[in-house]
């Protein structure tokens, strides 16, 4: 004999945004204070590896794509795929041990805040820790020589953008979590393919007519269309489309998340 | 009886439910607490407590009941109650990766209380539960009892009327326990409200003006921890163990009290046990307690012997 149950379908109201994210954003970023050097090492000294072994090596044999060097076609590619990474990691690993492990969103909870303020807090921190990532390579390729320093600064907003994009979509996937095991398939099936497949290695229309096709329904190939020509000193071509594309994936994304969030958080 | 209970409540439910699928967690809660007191759900695992502290912290949705805090609606109003209440979670989850200072800082930046503002408020924290000399020191080299004290004084960084706590001593050592116990005294000395779950009787003796015991989703009894006594049960509990107790049990006249047969063990609850005690005297094999009942026989007597997790 259950009772008349009140059903307001709660979970599925609009996004309650206000400043309250900030506190919850600067949480993250003190904790990432206190490891700071060894976070930045890692920022700086993988892509470095990447771009010597790739953009040098590979780029001997490559020579020249869309009349630049392998290193600039490669730099360029490489820092929006670092976005994605690091967006990934953030989203699925840190949110879920800040969420579940750490139970730290229990405490923020507790306090005035509501679910839509904590997920709103770790999503911006997300985007802020693909900035960073950005930032770091984009030291390392305006030191080789491989970027154009007059394109940077959009192209780093466009990276925390993408960041917001893919930390929307980890953040569905941590919604489901309930071990960090689950992330694996996460990987796999989609950020590793992402990876591959969206052009950062090669254009791509090197790629069969299908897999091309896919490719361009995947939110990376955008973020490389636009941050590209902004680093080889090129204009953006069809920016509207590709930024529609990406903030659609982030939009919906965002929102899909906050209702499943708000649905675990209330049980 | 109790003085406070002129005032309006603080809290108050009215048919509390919560179902989760099929299940029945809460089922029918009424619950009242008056400002200044402390008050205690008492239950065993699975009761229900935590569900219905979880209710009242807004953080889930009731199936059923009308339910306000502060004279806030809940749910709906939930985020400015919530500003004016602080909650000791069962589990501490601290900051691992902060100071004890820093632990308390960012927690008040949740309520949006400046730093300032917390500056002026800390040192008077830390003194508070003990740690002052801990104030640098990150969480995993404190003591369990000194997290639960910093969890504890992190819930006060709002100045809250009423403070939650759930299970506030389950996992300590008696000296930590008597820390904590001390602490919430200090706390109810300055007028806050106390609203705390436990399964520990003594605990919820000493520190409850009034206790709630609860089990499978409904409270059964309400009232002050001496009231529950007198009301529930026989004053005097003689406890008798040996071989030949239940051979014993038997020969005892019809009338006598209310004779409970737990696995070795004989329960007399009594009136007054002179008689018996005379007849133990003659039985030099059986071992025997006289003691004035407790809230234990009391919650025993209501929730039954069952084991919770079987």
């Amino acid at each position: 004999m259950t009772p008349e149950r009140p059903t307001p379908r709660w979970h599925l109201a609009p996004p309650r945004l206000s400043l309250r994210w900030l506190p919850v954003w600067q949480r993250n970023l003190l904790v990432w204070r206190k490891l700071l050097i060894p976070a930045i090492l890692g920022n700086i000294l993988e892509p470095l590896l990447y771009l010597l072994a790739l953009g040098y090596g590979l780029g001997m044999f490559v020579g020249q794509i869309e009349g630049v060097d392998y290193i600039t076609f490669l730099a360029s590619g490489f820092i929006c795929a670092s976005a994605m990474n690091a967006a990934t990691f953030e989203g699925l690993y840190s949110v879920y041990t800040r969420m579940s492990v750490q139970k730290t969103w229990d405490g923020m909870l507790a306090a005035p805040l509501s679910v839509d303020d904590v997920l709103l807090g770790e999503l911006i921190w997300v985007g802020t820790k693909s900035l960073i990532s950005g930032a770091a390579i984009m030291v390392v390729a305006l030191g080789l020589g491989a970027v154009k320093i007059s394109g940077a600064l959009p192209a780093l907003l466009m990276i925390f953008v993408v960041g917001l994009c893919f930390g929307a979509m980890a953040l569905i996937a941590t919604s489901f979590a309930r071990s960090y095991d689950f992330f694996m398939y996460y990987f796999t099936l989609l950020i590793t393919p992402m990876f591959l497949f969206t052009g950062v290695f090669f254009p791509i229309d090197q790629l069969p007519a299908a897999v091309a096709w896919i490719a361009q329904l995947l939110p990376l190939t955008h973020g490389v269309e636009i941050v590209r020509p902004l680093l080889m000193g090129a204009p953006v071509q069809d920016f509207f489309y590709h930024f529609s594309i990406i903030l659609l994936y982030t939009l919906c994304s965002f929102y899909l998340s906050l209702v499943l969030f708000r649905l675990r958080m209330a049980k | 009886m109790h003085s406070s209970e002129q005032k309006a409540p603080l809290i108050s439910a009215r048919g509390l439910v919560k179902y989760y699928g099929e299940t029945v967690v809460v089922n029918g809660v009424d619950l009242v607490v008056y400002p200044g007191e402390c008050f205690g759900l008492l239950g065993p695992n699975g009761a229900g407590k935590t569900t219905t502290l979880r209710m009242l912290m807004g953080g889930i949705m009731p199936t059923g009941g009308e339910l306000t805090v502060l004279g806030y609606d809940i749910p709906a109003e939930a985020r400015a109650m919530r500003a004016k209440v602080g909650l000791v979670p069962q589990h501490d989850n601290l900051d691992p990766d902060f100071t004890v200072r820093e632990n308390l800082l960012c927690y008040a930046r949740y309520f949006g209380i400046s730093d300032k503002t917390m500056a002026g408020r800390i040192d008077d924290l830390l003194a508070y539960a003990n740690l002052t000399h801990k104030a640098n020191a990150r969480i995993p080299e404190l003591s369990g009892g000194m997290q639960r004290r910093l969890t504890l004084a992190r819930a006060l960084v709002n100045q809250p009327e009423l403070v939650v706590l759930d299970e506030p001593t389950t996992g300590l050592d008696p000296q930590a326990r008597h820390v904590i116990w001390q602490r919430l005294r200090s706390l109810l000395a300055r007028g806050t409200t106390l609203l705390l779950t436990t399964h520990y009787m003594e605990e919820a003796q000493r520190l409850c003006d009034r206790i709630a015991i609860m089990d499978a989703g409904r409270i059964l009894a309400v009232d002050s921890p001496r009231a529950l006594i007198a009301r529930h049960i026989e004053p005097v509990v003689v406890e008798v163990r040996g071989d030949g107790a239940h051979a014993w049990a038997q020969g005892l006249p019809n009338g006598l009290g209310r004779i409970e047969e737990v696995g070795e063990t004989v329960f007399c609850y009594l009136q007054d046990d002179h008689f018996v005690r005379d007849t133990l005297r003659q039985r030099m094999e059986l071992e025997y307690l006289s003691r004035p009942a407790n809230l234990e026989d009391v919650f025993l007597k209501l929730t039954g012997r069952d084991l919770r997790d079987a």
